[in-house]
């Protein structure tokens, strides 16, 4: 029977629907105030693409800063787990995750069976998490979506010296008033992201293979970023929306709890 | 007659004193422009006219602040710990620490008999904990800055504010408004979070009486009170001028010194 994985963040709402080793349907939708409506919404539409109703579910597991208010279903799950769990089940070679979402980052090292053995958490600081870029493509009447795309075009090297997201928000209004490039100006931001989200991993040691997760790995630039403040190769989910690598996380728990209580 | 002159330019005000025979004769207070150098300009040009001298009859002048390295009419430029530490002095003699939040910092600053700082610890790395952090809270709350700091005085419960993070604050002040806790409470929070962290910067390097405050944020009565209580003493009140201008004035007395020493 399928299971679901359905996890909260602050900014969005994913739903993974599984069965027998395949994603059978997932839906991302933006969040709204109460984690119930985002986690009820978000689950509905990933049912209807699979053509399901919730009666067909044999197990759900939440997890995300929402978890604990998500009503249907049958228990939680930490975000650490969960993203160790999808990144695994997608390379098992995988041994270091790291996940930037919008308003936290996080850094785990798995060994060889898939097992958490050390992690790191950010969500103190709003430097170093989606929050950051959000802020400056607002500073900068960009999309945030379209910011991957306009670094590219970047030409000159420039460098941010701010980490506090008030204050590089500062420093990107006097770039732009000495007239820079905007392009430059959102390269060297994707770079002091990945720099802020690169020393929190090297604090709990970087083991090989990583990759990266979480909806700030869909921006090209960033993800570049990153594997340059780590002088290592950062490799993407093989075929898998990053940013729903902690539902389907939760929906792979689900199985095992499914299959258990059959036995 | 020595005639001196301090310019203190800061993230979001400049200041300039100028000093006759060691005498406060005019300062000035403005609000900080893109360029260092306009708002130096624009800070000088207004103090010699308040004190009726022109440039010419200043002697030495001394730059202190953030933009002190862009100032082409300073004689010489002085770390911003070191003209905290001699201004405040000057202001008040009994003065062991200086707990100075500026715009877009916070120092605390022990200083020895001489004036000179002994130990002392920054931040400005993060916003939380400086006069940013109030700035954004009060934009969020909708009211001036300076209306904040009477807030503790009339709220009777206080919000606690989960967040250090001005950005994550931020945020949690938008949600007590939306679930229509009071203005005074809120920014009575506000306050508390402020005094809290500043209180948590001090400790590191044990502050001793008599504790002055100055820079901008000494203004609000709120912090100041908060502030106290958490250090467990009450600070000595600067009378002698507006503790805003502690910078320049010490600016000013490095360059007495520099007449006064040829």
């Amino acid at each position: 029977m399928p299971v679901a994985g359905c996890d909260v963040g602050s900014l969005t709402a994913k739903a993974v629907i599984f069965e027998q080793g395949k994603i059978l349907s997932q839906a991302v939708i933006k969040g709204y105030t109460k984690p119930e409506e985002s986690a009820g919404e978000v689950m509905q539409l990933a049912l209807e693409k699979a053509s399901l109703t919730m009666a067909d579910i044999a197990y759900a597991i939440g997890t995300g800063y929402g978890r604990e208010r998500i009503p249907f279903v049958h228990e939680v799950e930490s975000e650490i787990v969960c993203h160790a769990k999808g990144a695994w089940w997608n390379s098992p070679a995988t041994r270091m995750v790291i996940d930037i979402g919008g308003q936290d980052a996080k850094a785990m090292r798995l060994d060889e069976n898939g097992k958490v053995v050390r992690y790191i958490y950010n969500d103190k600081c709003a430097s170093g998490t989606g929050r950051f870029l959000e802020v400056m493509a607002d500073a900068l009447e960009l999309d945030l979506a379209e910011m991957g795309e306009v670094g590219q075009q970047s030409t000159e090297k420039l460098t941010i010296s701010n980490q506090c997201v008030i204050f590089a928000e500062t420093e990107v209004v006097s770039l732009v008033n000495e007239g820079k490039e905007v392009c430059d100006i959102v390269r060297a931001l994707h770079s002091a992201l990945a720099n802020r989200v690169a020393s929190l991993a090297k604090s709990i040691g970087i083991d090989q293979e990583i990759v990266m997760t979480g909806g700030v790995a869909k921006n090209s630039g960033v993800f570049k970023a990153l594997g340059e403040g780590l002088q290592l190769e950062v490799k993407s989910l093989k075929g898998i929306d990053p940013q729903i690598n902690g539902a389907l996380g939760a929906a792979l728990l689900a199985g095992e709890k499914a299959k258990g209580s059959n036995h | 007659m020595t005639m001196v002159a301090g310019c203190d330019v800061g993230s979001l005000t400049t200041k300039a004193v100028i000093l006759k025979n060691n005498q406060l004769v005019a300062t000035s207070l403005i609000r900080s422009k893109a360029k260092p150098q306009e708002s130096a300009r624009i800070a000088m040009d207004e103090v010699y006219g308040k004190a009726e001298v022109s440039e010419r009859e200043i002697q030495y002048c001394v730059g202190t602040g953030y933009g002190r390295e862009k100032l082409a009419f300073v004689n010489e430029a002085k770390s911003e710990i070191s003209c905290h530490g001699k201004g405040a002095k000057w202001l008040m003699p009994s003065v062991k620490t200086i707990i100075d939040i500026g715009g877009q910092d916070c120092k605390v600053i022990k200083i020895d008999a001489s004036g000179q700082a002994v130990k002392f610890v920054t931040n400005d790395k993060c916003a939380s904990g400086t006069g940013r952090f109030l700035e954004v809270m009060a934009k969020v709350l909708g009211i001036d800055i300076n209306e904040l700091g009477s807030q503790t005085a009339k709220s009777k419960s206080p919000i606690t504010m989960a967040s250090t993070c001005t950005v994550w604050a931020q945020a949690d002040v938008i949600s007590f408004i939306h679930a229509g806790v009071p203005l005074e409470d809120i920014g009575a929070g506000i306050n508390l979070a402020m005094a809290k962290r500043i209180a948590t910067l001090a400790n590191t390097v044990k502050p001793e009486k008599d504790i002055c405050m100055t820079g901008g944020v000494a203004k609000n009565a709120g912090v100041l009170s908060l502030l106290e209580d958490l250090l467990g003493c009450r600070f000595k009140k600067i009378r002698k001028s507006d503790p805003q201008l502690a910078g320049a004035i010490g600016a000013a007395l490095f360059a007495r010194e520099q007449i006064t020493e040829k």
